[in-house]
């Protein structure tokens, strides 16, 4: 090959590799730019009102030019995010999930939000009620919005607590017997007389061991301390609250089994733990259906919170115009907007009367008793820094608990010893 | 010749330049262009990356990057989960490699023989081959619940079936057994090739010399096949220790840590937990016993491959 004939070569493979870095984009930095916010929610009302703010955003700010929702799926919501950041295609902004705000907050990967938010004409920074902000703050910083403070509930089928001989929610509430105790072995009762399911732990499945939160909750237990430096798995009351439940699995049969699957909302079961926003999948002419705060444990009436945060990703070519978009997107107006999907942070906001308005499917008195008194007495789900390995470690322990003849001490026992060396 | 190198033209060099091999060789280039550019871009090129990434403490969230050496192989040796992972994948592609290949080999054998609807039980077969696994995973999925299709037919007998994928006996059964049958098909179609190959006068002149079955199986077929057997094992094995989306889908890797096998160790450790660095390791290890595993076989082949040796 000659000197002439190379030359010509390299310089054919050197158009070609620029032909290639021209069409993977990148984009005019002094033009309109384009944000995008991943979310773990495809649901067609969700998007509709997440675009329609967005394009009101767009109408008066000409320096965006689109702003799409990347919904990925909720199982490997993190992990995907996670692959993202990793393949230096970070979204803007995310939607982050509780068990994952440690990890994010304290990790410096998201963006200050106090002075943007704070700074914003009428957004009033204030109005979000303290206990809504704390797992999103660091230093006094605030870094995501709470954009979802959702209470844990308990919805139920009457009709099957009927057709069982059982009282209604209704009834058992007016007769004190509103309580875990009673509940079960309504269930139980349920389970025995239809063949239906008694309760059912919504994303549970012997695996999402976090969701059990919502009852042991009811007797004192943490999974570990408040300073999260001491596992909580071994102390009396989660013995006592996993003996509870382990009995009304496999003696009282008040749960579906492992391996066994049932759907609240398809009619197969007589209770369901979860919260408000699954009211959308109730259908029009379904069975009568009733919504009730957690049942009493032990310890007295309690109430744990879901949440979801709002955040800027450090790694975002367009901080500034993201964090404007929070703002607008979360301010009083559109946060009663989303209210009628997302319990809002807003202590203003979290009035029946406000909330009624935007959940036609819920009552005054449910939204009462299950989402504003939730809100303000709620503890957190469980989440900790390096939540996912914790998660996964408690998920491999527990799987021994799930058999009829396990030692349950013993097995809260083991939970600790795998888990300990990961909190200290 | 002679008159040529008498009256040169500018002409005559330039056809003598271009000439018929040259214009070969060209050809020969540009069809490789493509096969290299791919495997550079998208296997050498990642596999160094990896053993890069594998030198370093890599936190996503933090968008930290810093060198550590050779710490993520020395957590390597010291991490007390991997030797229950590494079993835990021997045992997998152990029971995948043996069960695959000898039900692959008898429904080769069987669908070798002259029988009406052959057609129909070969593409029968085949088809999981050409299923998205994702899709026949979540199926299968559904069969093996405690109160699935499985139990529901063993109960119709008057067995009470296990709960498959919530035993520590049986979730690993279950989940090799439903990668059999995902690809026995592909092997399987691979024998009944090789077994066609084989010349029919030689079982002829086996069957006057009084040989039984058994023996023409050991003396004629297994020796001509051989070549295919060891395309099989190594294809099989290698895709053993690949496994993912079925520990993803059907088990996570429970219970306890029973199905917990090196890929999807390792996806947890990078994707899950966010140690990307000690996870592009634990590829670094997979790599290694591919590589050594395969160059044992190729090894081997001339002790028992026909033609070989």
């Amino acid at each position: 090959m000659t000197t002439r004939t190379r030359n010509r070569l390299a310089a054919a493979g050197l158009a070609g590799v620029l032909a290639l870095s021209a069409c993977g984009g990148g984009g005019d930095d002094d033009g309109p730019v384009d944000l995008r916010m991943t979310i773990w929610t495809a649901n067609d009302a969700h998007l509709e009102l997440f675009n329609e703010i967005a394009d009101a955003y767009i109408a008066d700010n000409p320096g965006v030019a689109s702003i799409t929702f990347d919904p990925l799926p909720f199982e490997k919501y993190t992990s995907t995010l996670t692959t993202q950041i990793a393949g230096d295609n970070a979204p803007d902004m995310a939607w982050i999930l509780e068990n994952a705000a440690p990890d994010f907050v304290s990790s410096g990967a998201l963006v200050p939000l106090t002075e943007k938010l704070g700074g914003t004409e009428g957004y009033d920074l204030d109005d979000l009620e303290p206990a809504t902000t704390a797992l999103w703050e660091a230093d006094g910083e605030l870094y995501a919005y709470p954009f979802s403070t959702s209470p844990f509930g308990v919805f139920v089928n009457n009709d099957l607590l009927t057709d069982a001989g059982q009282p209604t929610a209704a009834e058992l509430r007016e007769s004190g017997d509103w309580n875990w105790e009673r509940v079960i072995e309504a269930a139980a009762a349920v389970n025995d007389s239809t063949g239906k399911a008694g309760l059912v732990v919504r994303d549970f499945d012997y695996t999402g061991w976090d969701n059990l939160s919502t009852m042991w909750a009811g007797w004192g237990a943490q999974a570990w301390s408040d300073d999260g430096t001491t596992c909580g798995f071994d102390q009396p009351a989660m013995v006592e609250a996993m003996t509870f439940l382990h009995e009304a699995i496999f003696e009282q049969s008040a749960l579906p089994g492992p391996g066994s699957t049932a759907d609240f909302f398809a009619g197969d079961s007589a209770f369901t733990i979860t919260q408000i926003s699954r009211a959308s999948l109730l259908e029009e002419d379904g069975f009568d259906w009733d919504l009730a705060p957690l049942p009493a444990g032990p310890q007295g009436e309690y109430s744990v919170i879901g949440q979801a945060g709002l955040g800027v990703l450090k790694l975002s070519k367009h901080q500034e115009e993201a964090a404007d978009f929070v703002a607008f997107m979360t301010n009083p107006e559109n946060s009663a907007k989303l209210a009628q999907f997302f319990p809002p942070p807003r202590a203003s906001q979290l009035t029946a009367e406000t909330l009624g308005q935007t959940n036609p499917l819920l009552s005054p008195e449910q939204l009462q008793s299950v989402v504003i008194d939730g809100i303000a007495t709620g503890i957190v789900k469980p989440s900790h820094l390096g939540q996912a390995e914790i998660s996964e470690t408690v998920r491999a322990q527990l799987d021994s608990l799930w058999t009829a003849d396990a030692d349950v001490a013993g097995v809260m026992s083991q939970v600790c010893q795998a888990i300990q060396p990961l909190l200290d | 010749m002679s008159r040529l190198r008498e009256q040169p033209t500018t002409a005559g060099r330039a056809r003598r330049w271009w000439t018929a091999r040259r214009r070969d060789q060209l050809a020969g280039y540009l069809f490789i262009t493509p096969q290299i550019l791919g495997t550079a871009l998208f296997v050498i090129a990642p596999l160094v990356m990896v053993a890069w990434y594998s030198l370093h403490e890599w936190n996503v969230l933090a968008g930290s990057f810093e060198f550590v050496g050779d710490a993520n192989y020395r957590q390597l040796l010291d991490d007390p989960g991997l030797p229950g992972v590494l079993a835990a994948t021997g045992v997998f592609s152990l029971g995948l490699v043996v069960l695959n290949l000898s039900l692959a080999l008898w429904l080769a054998i069987m669908l070798n023989r002259r029988f009406a609807g052959t057609t129909v039980f070969r593409t029968v077969f085949f088809s999981p081959v050409v299923v998205s696994l994702v899709a026949w995973t979540i199926v299968w999925g559904f069969l093996l619940q405690n109160d699935g299709g499985i139990n529901g037919l063993l109960s119709v007998i008057g067995v009470d079936g296990p709960n498959w994928l919530r035993g520590e006996a049986t979730a690993m059964g279950a989940v090799v057994v439903v990668q059999v049958f995902k690809n026995v098909g592909l092997n399987m179609v691979l024998f009944l090739a090789a077994l066609q190959g084989v010349p029919r006068e030689l079982y002829e002149a086996a069957s006057i010399d009084g040989a039984s079955p058994w023996r023409q199986f050991r003396r004629i077929t297994v020796p001509l096949i051989s070549p295919t057997i060891l395309l099989t094992s190594i294809i099989t094995i290698v895709g053993s220790l690949q496994v993912f989306a079925q520990i993803d889908v059907l088990t996570q890797g429970g219970p306890g840590t029973s199905t917990t096998v090196l890929v999807y160790y390792l996806y947890q450790q990078a994707f899950d937990f966010h140690h990307f660095g000690y996870g592009s390791t634990l590829a670094m290890l997979l790599f290694v016993i591919v590589l050594v595993l395969t160059i044992i076989q190729w090894r081997m082949r001339r002790r028992w491959v026909f033609h070989e040796n």
